[in-house]
């Protein structure tokens, strides 16, 4: 069997072993162990992009905080796009979830008294936010990984990249995938599958993601008839490294740093976000939402203020009034981070920032339960939109939403198993059509025709002329003008390397295919939009309109491969749309 | 400052190669250009079938360990400048089997960190309802077994090591330091079973303590403390196993 078209059958398959699709593998191993779950990633899952989080993770436990808080938190910060159900149930779930964690052995930072202690976090009106020190990403997911270790049962994929769904009649049945060791390309059937398979930064130029984040799931999942929700909300990051990019997590501003432009003042006060104060406000300037400090900046830029730079302009964060000893405790990878990578010292010196693409509010479409429209798929953490984050997430709810929702996905998905019947025969031949699609169309193919890297600098290009952090009409029509044009010119990319083992290039062509629909579902969805709401700005319609827009907003790709947008309702449950007030 | 640096790259395919290569290559020397930098100018603009493993490009997700100037780092941490005037010599980690390029093969490290039992073990660990409140942990004793947790897996620290090397049964350095994460983990009673583990299969016995894996580790783990303090568990062990019967240990 294993040397044929496909090369194993399972229950479960989780794709991705990042936060969230190792919470799932873990959540199936515990409910059901006798039901057989594999995981596949294209990197080892410890390699996972979760591993560069820095901040936090949010959950209320402190003795002054309260569920209903961190709910309006939320709901505000998402501009009311979130829905109401699912963020309820994430604020309850979130805090079991990280003491779950602590339990196998997460090094949470921690109180004088031994208790977990919580930090500050933008747009959070109370200190929720658990940390270990600023390495909360790579300490949760080695956590996982390792406890993962302990379910010896959990089948590993490691470096296998999939490449396509298999659906017969509406239902999921499992994956073809490529191992990248060997070369080989085969199915791997399951009864559900579960995608984990993160976000989507690489479709713009500048952002804090890994190269591994091309958002593949999300294009696998629309290819294969599920939709994908609110794609238009794509959030920067205020404070991210000039060149390469590199996150400085809001943490150091929840420390006490401030933001200046280069007259050394601190702007924000301009935008209705609070006045100074010398040691930080929740909910108040610098730890205003990120959407708000991001518009900030390029109001900044246009009124002469922020300071010319190799990588264009750029303001200043500040931790120098912070102090060696705080830096060194609780900052102690921004240090690092600024000493390798900028050649600076942020206890002595200023460090130059820039907003910078970092994460993706849209996605699969799913229920509560991480259930997507396509029976036997689920999806969590952010290539899933649920949607806690509406149109702007607030920083440390993601890694959190990876856990509530991994686990959930991964329930659901073990139950639906248990039900599920027989593979259908005829999945065997459409992996078939893959595996003949994949070694004769492009490994064969050799080099001459477009390059890849071109292609992908122009459609990276053309997203943040056009997906930026304000937008038009008439920027986004032009950007998807552009993108039509390149999904023609991606048919005919070369490939030189025609060798089975370990082809980067194969892998490079297929993520340029993934990103450039996804690229395509940002700017469609951004069309439909006319109203300015969280991460999506557009100075044609400057203001939010709740009468038209208050409502998620679904990306189907047709049968010709087109496009076609349409609605479904937001919940509200207890808090009704406001004003977002921050600062006052 | 020139304008440019040479790589000297290390290639094999293992389809069409018998053994591996050079293959140079001239890249532009930027001062904030790192090695990693270098490596993807080439596969964007001049080669594209040169293979390598990278991702988060920040020093975390451990994916971009070469030999670089015979010296195992981090690519993306290790900037050009520091190498001019070149030639930079860029191999893949040494001690591996090599996949492809500068991929190497990292299925027995793998296979090995679950045998170290890398996880909370306690005795009510099967437990159906967990409690609905943290373990307490001050920072004291948080702080006694950080550093070993700050571990990438970016298996610098086995490139680096001569008893790897000679006799690839050792468990390695990075294994070790997570063994030793666990054991000092105030919420951890696992001790004992991880003992037995690296007495048993040629576990801590291997290390003749060059501390080479110190030196290269990019993020200050320290592995050779780790081994240090395994080798003295596991003789003050086989004292104690000849007074006492083993059940009573
Ligand atoms: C620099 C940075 C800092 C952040 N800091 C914070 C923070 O402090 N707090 C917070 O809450 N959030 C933070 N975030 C956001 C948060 O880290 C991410 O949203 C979250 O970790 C995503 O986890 P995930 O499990 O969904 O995906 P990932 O961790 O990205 O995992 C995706 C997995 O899918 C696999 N995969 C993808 N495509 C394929 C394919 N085709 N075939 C096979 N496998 C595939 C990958 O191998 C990987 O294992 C940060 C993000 C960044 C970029
Ligand atoms: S101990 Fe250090 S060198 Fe070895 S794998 Fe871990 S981080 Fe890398
Ligand atoms: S690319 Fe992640 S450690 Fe270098």
């Amino acid at each position: 069997m294993s040397d044929g078209v496909i090369r194993a059958a399972h229950d479960v398959l989780i794709v991705g072993g990042g936060g969230a699709g190792l919470r799932a593998a873990i959540a199936i191993a515990e409910v059901d162990p006798r039901l057989d779950v594999a995981v596949v990633s294209k990197v080892y899952p410890m390699r996972s992009h979760t591993v560069s989080a820095e901040g936090g993770a949010a959950g209320v436990i402190a003795a002054d905080d309260s569920l209903d808080e961190h709910c309006y938190d939320t709901v505000s910060g998402s501009d009311w796009l979130g829905d109401q159900d699912a963020v309820e149930a994430f604020v309850r779930e979130a805090p079991e979830e990280l003491l779950r964690l602590e339990h196998w052995g997460c090094p949470w930072s921690r109180r004088p008294d031994g208790r977990v202690a919580v930090r500050a976090f933008g747009g959070m009106k109370k200190k929720r936010t658990w940390f270990a020190a600023d390495k909360t990403g790579f300490h949760m997911l080695h956590t996982l990984f390792q406890t993962s270790l302990k379910h010896g049962e959990v089948t590993r994929y490691d470096e296998e990249f999939v490449t396509r769904l298999l659906v017969d009649d509406g239902r999921v049945h499992g994956v073809v995938a490529i191992g990248l060791l060997t070369g080989r390309i085969q199915a791997l059937t399951a009864k559900a599958v579960v995608l984990g398979t993160g976000g989507c930064g690489k479709v713009f130029p500048f952002t804090t993601n890994a190269n591994i984040n091309t958002g593949d799931g999300m294009a696998l999942a629309y290819r294969a008839g599920a939709p994908l929700k609110d794609m238009e909300f794509v959030q920067y990051h205020p404070t991210g490294l000039p060149f390469t990019g590199i996150l400085i997590t809001e943490a150091a501003r929840a420390e006490g740093g401030w933001l200046i432009n280069k007259d050394g003042y601190r702007y924000l006060q301009d935008y209705d976000l609070g006045r100074p104060t010398p040691t930080p406000e929740l909910r108040s300037m610098e730890l205003g939402p990120r959407d708000r400090l991001s518009q900030a900046f390029v109001h900044e830029v246009e009124k002469g203020r922020t300071v010319d730079s190799p990588y264009g302009p750029i303001v200043h964060l500040d931790l120098r009034h912070l102090g060696a000893k705080l830096i060194d405790t609780k900052l102690p990878f921004v240090r690092e981070l600024c000493l390798k990578y900028e050649r600076i010292d942020p206890v002595h010196e200023l460090i130059p920032v820039r907003p910078v693409v970092h994460y993706m509010m849209g996605g699969v479409s799913t229920d509560i339960d991480g259930a997507t429209p396509l029976a036997g798929l689920y999806a969590a953490g952010e290539t899933a939109c649920v949607s806690i984050n509406g149109a702007n997430r607030l920083g440390s709810n993601s890694l959190p939403e990876c856990l509530v929702f991994g686990a959930r996905a991964g329930r659901a998905a073990a139950e639906y198993a248990s039900a599920a019947g027989r593979t259908p025969a005829v999945v065997e031949a459409q992996a078939g059509d893959e595996v003949r699609r994949l070694e004769q169309d492009l490994l064969g193919r050799g080099p001459g025709g477009e390059s890849i890297a071109a292609l992908r600098d122009q459609m990276q290009a053309a997203m943040e002329e056009a997906a930026g952090i304000f937008r038009t009409g008439p920027t986004m029509a032009k950007g998807a003008d552009t993108l039509a044009e390149l999904q023609e010119r991606v048919g005919n990319v070369g490939l030189a390397d025609t060798s089975r083992s370990f082809n980067t290039e194969l892998l490079a062509a297929l993520e340029l295919a993934n990103m450039l629909d996804i690229s395509e579902c940002i700017l469609q969805s951004g069309l439909q939009r006319e109203e300015s709401r969280g991460a999506h700005q557009r100075t044609d319609f400057p203001a939010r309109d709740d009468e038209r827009f208050l409502t998620h907003l679904l990306v189907h790709r047709e049968s010709d491969g087109t496009a076609r947008v349409d609605r479904s309702p937001v919940t509200i449950t207890r808090w009704p749309p406001g004003e977002r007030v921050y600062g006052r | 400052m020139a304008d440019s640096i040479r790589l000297r790259v290390s290639r094999y395919r293992p389809d069409t190669d018998p053994e591996p290569h050079w293959q140079e290559y001239d890249v532009p020397l930027r001062k904030e250009w790192t090695v990693l930098d270098g490596l993807n100018h080439v596969k964007n603009e001049v080669d594209t079938t040169l293979s390598f493993r990278w991702s988060c490009r920040m020093g975390i997700c451990g994916s971009c360990g070469m030999n670089v100037d015979g010296e195992p780092r981090l690519t993306c941490a290790t900037f050009l400048s520091d190498h001019a005037p070149g030639p930079v010599t860029v191999e893949p980690l040494a001690n591996f089997p090599v996949v492809r390029d500068l991929v190497v093969d990292l299925s027995d490290f793998m296979a090995k960190l679950p045998r170290v039992k890398p996880w909370i073990i306690h005795p009510d660990d099967h437990r159906t309802v967990e409690p609905d409140v943290e373990y307490l942990q001050t920072p004291e004793q948080l702080d006694a077994y950080k550093q070993f947790s700050m571990c990438i897996n970016c298996m610098l620290c086995y490139a680096a090591c001569p008893v790897y090397g000679l006799d690839p049964e050792f468990i390695g350095p990075a294994a070790i330091a997570l063994a030793e994460r666990y054991d000092l983990d105030s919420r951890d009673r696992g001790e004992r079973e991880r003992l037995d583990v690296l007495v048993e299969h040629d576990g801590v016995y291997g290390c003749t303590f060059v501390g080479e894996c110190t030196r290269v580790c990019p993020k200050h783990v320290d592995p050779a403390a780790a081994i240090q303090r395994y080798k003295l568990k596991a003789a003050m062990e086989t004292v104690k196993a000849f007074l006492l019967p083993r059940g009573a240990r």
